[in-house]
């Protein structure tokens, strides 16, 4: 049924003209149709087969029971029923919703604040914005690796060396239950920061300058001038951001799969792992299917809200 | 408000006058990129003029500023010193010594060793090869189906344009396993793409961010200039050869860059559909290494692996940044 959503696509051109009576598939053709065609088949193709085609296939694969090897099984909805008694998956949302909120809380404040700052700098701004953007440039899994060679637990660890400077420690990072999840999400900040501070950076250079100008004549110091003129003129991308930081962070998966693979006692164990364990360990692909079109709606539901909020608050 | 922030970014990239063709243009408009002053030196931000002269003022803001740019030195660019310096450590020294500032001697063979015996050269040869046909395809899809789109503007172009634009919403892990179902087996044409590289670039350029990036600075050329093209006869193959292409190396430059880099770092779809070791990326082989190789070993070989990125954004910092720019822009 959702198969359909279809590769065929190219047909389309050639049916219009048919509706539209005037013009015959040979003056379209002649009229440069052909071409819009073969210039549209390479994202056709690309987007056909890799990315509108697996979401409709997602929706028929989360009611089949499947292993690739026995034909695919009708079974309804018992995927997301068999999904939904997994006492794991509860464990992996508290995971995730905790890892979320973490690095919401501290992921945040922080790029706003050093692009306001930055945007002040003269000399060294384009230094500092270039030193913010050097951990998006290193493939996540060397900055994993190397994080998690800093969290060596040992006391000659990277992190507990320094925090022994301070009498503190050692601390055992990633294989404490407690301090696996909070170690986890600083590296996920620490790799992210960079990229959305320069998204701020670059919206602050379209705040109205001559509202600032109108505030300095009045008095307005300067943290008055950052907190009611700077702020709510980048509050669009600031709600923007937001939303996708948690959409991101919600779909974490390289950080505890590297780090912890899960551990300690499935603590650090996210829906994404739990999808992926489903799926290539367990080679159950419904069920991991299931888990994935239920974490998207929750995530669709919670952007709608989101949005839906924002706007309203927006207008009073 | 976003929006206008990145027109006139594009705005900016645009009024860049077309560079000649012949010798080596690419050069040339990166280097003018470069020396062009900063246009917004003069503009103000939250301090005006006054301000900076104020002594309150100035020495909050050298204390801002020192701890700004050298927080960010040693909190964003410590690491990537300290993985340079622990390449050429021995073991030992990284494990027992890892804040010394120097190792207590150079182990330049960690390097040469990490590249033979633990097949570093391998796994970075298959990372350039997925980052290059990642390249590829990924840019022939985005002009093309930009210019389909921009250009052409065939009737049924804005359902193309708004089932792009759709699949940004989506989140990701709606396909993965749907996905890796069809590489296994392709429809239509019956095909297993498992362990072959096709199974990453052909994903990876549909890439509806690309494409949209490609259709708005197309959005933004002069299409008077497509007409008397056409009036001249030029036909929309030449046109797209002769006139947008050259048009839009500045896009092309950026849209380069995002798309090695992304294929450099990507490690969950290589780690699915590239099984076979002697065919996997650095990214996917480094984790195994960490449990296999030798410390040293290993952060020669993480090294190795952060070089290209380094030194493309070494090189072509303001346009990582623009890009970056430009995608919250989008985003917005």
């Amino acid at each position: 049924m959702a198969m359909t959503a279809r590769p065929d696509l190219p047909a389309e051109p050639g049916q219009r003209p048919r509706r539209r009576r005037r013009r015959s598939p040979v003056t379209w053709a002649r009229s440069g149709g052909m071409a819009s065609v073969v210039f549209l088949l390479p994202l056709l193709i690309t987007f056909g087969f890799f990315s509108w085609l697996p979401v409709a296939k997602s929706l028929v694969l989360s009611m089949q029971r499947t292993n690739l090897v026995t034909a695919a099984e009708w079974v309804g909805l018992a995927n997301f029923e068999r999904v939904l008694a997994d006492p794991l998956l509860w464990t992996a949302v508290w995971n995730t919703t905790w890892f979320t909120l973490l690095a919401v809380v501290v992921g945040f404040p922080v790029p706003v604040m050093l692009a306001v700052f930055i945007g002040e700098l003269r000399k060294s701004r384009g230094l500092a914005s270039a030193l913010a953007y050097i951990p998006v440039i290193l493939p996540p899994v060397v900055a994993v690796l190397l994080w998690k060679a800093y969290y060596n637990p040992g006391p000659d660890g990277l992190f507990n060396t320094v925090l022994g400077w301070f009498g503190l420690g050692p601390f055992p990072w990633l294989q404490d239950g407690t301090m696996a999840m909070p170690s986890i999400v600083v590296q996920a900040t620490w790799a992210g920061f960079g990229g959305t501070t320069i998204i701020y950076l670059a919206a602050l250079r379209s705040v109205r300058t001559d509202l600032y100008e109108a505030a300095e004549v009045d008095g307005a110091s300067i943290w008055r001038r950052v907190w009611h003129i700077t702020l709510p003129q980048l509050r669009g991308i600031m709600l923007i951001m937001l939303l996708l930081q948690l959409i991101g962070t919600f779909q974490v998966f390289t950080e505890p799969f590297i780090m912890t693979g899960g551990g300690p006692e499935n603590r650090t164990t996210t829906i994404l792992m739990l999808i992926y364990n489903y799926a290539f360990i367990a080679g159950d692909y419904g069920k991991a299917t299931a888990l994935s079109l239920m974490l998207a709606g929750v995530l669709s539901i919670v952007s709608a809200v989101y949005l839906f909020l924002t706007r309203t608050w927006s207008k009073t | 408000m976003t929006i206008t922030a990145g027109q006139r970014a594009e705005g900016a990239v645009t009024d860049e006058p077309s560079p000649p063709t012949g010798g080596r243009p690419p050069r040339q408009w990166w280097w003018r990129c470069r020396r062009r002053p900063g246009q917004d030196a003069t503009e103000r931000g939250i301090l005006s003029a006054n301000d900076r002269r104020r002594p309150v003022v100035r020495a909050g803001l050298w204390i801002v500023t020192t701890v700004v740019v050298g927080g960010l030195a040693v909190v964003a660019a410590g690491p990537l010193l300290w993985l340079f310096k622990s390449a050429v450590s021995t073991s030992q020294d990284i494990l027992r010594e890892p804040l010394s500032l120097w190792p207590s001697g150079i182990q330049w063979q960690n390097l040469s060793e990490a590249w033979t015996r633990v097949d570093i050269a391998g796994y970075l040869g298959n990372t350039a090869w997925v980052a290059a046909g990642s390249w590829f395809f990924g840019l022939l899809v985005a002009t093309t189906g930009g210019y389909a789109l921009s250009v052409l503007k065939p009737r049924y172009g804005p359902v193309i344009t708004g089932a792009v634009l759709a699949t940004l919403f989506v989140p990701g892990v709606i396909s993965l396993v749907a996905l890796y179902l069809i590489i296994l087996d392709v429809p239509i044409v019956r095909v297993n793409l498992i362990n072959t590289f096709w199974a990453v670039w052909l994903p990876a350029a549909a890439n509806a961010f690309n494409v949209l990036l490609v259709k708005r600075f197309f959005d933004n050329l002069p299409h008077d200039l497509f007409e008397a093209a056409r009036i001249d006869g030029a036909g929309p193959y030449r046109i797209f050869v002769s006139l947008v292409l050259p048009m839009s190396r500045p896009i092309l430059g950026v849209l380069s860059l995002l798309t090695i880099i992304a294929a450099w770092k990507e490690f969950l779809w290589p780690l699915l559909v590239l099984p076979d070791p002697s065919m996997q990326p650095l990214s996917v082989a480094l984790p195994r290494l960490e449990s296999t190789a030798e410390v040293s070993l290993l952060m020669a070989g993480m090294f190795i692996s952060v070089i290209v990125p380094v030194l493309l954004f070494l090189l072509f910092q303001r346009q990582f940044l623009r890009g970056a720019g430009q995608a919250g822009a989008l985003k917005g």
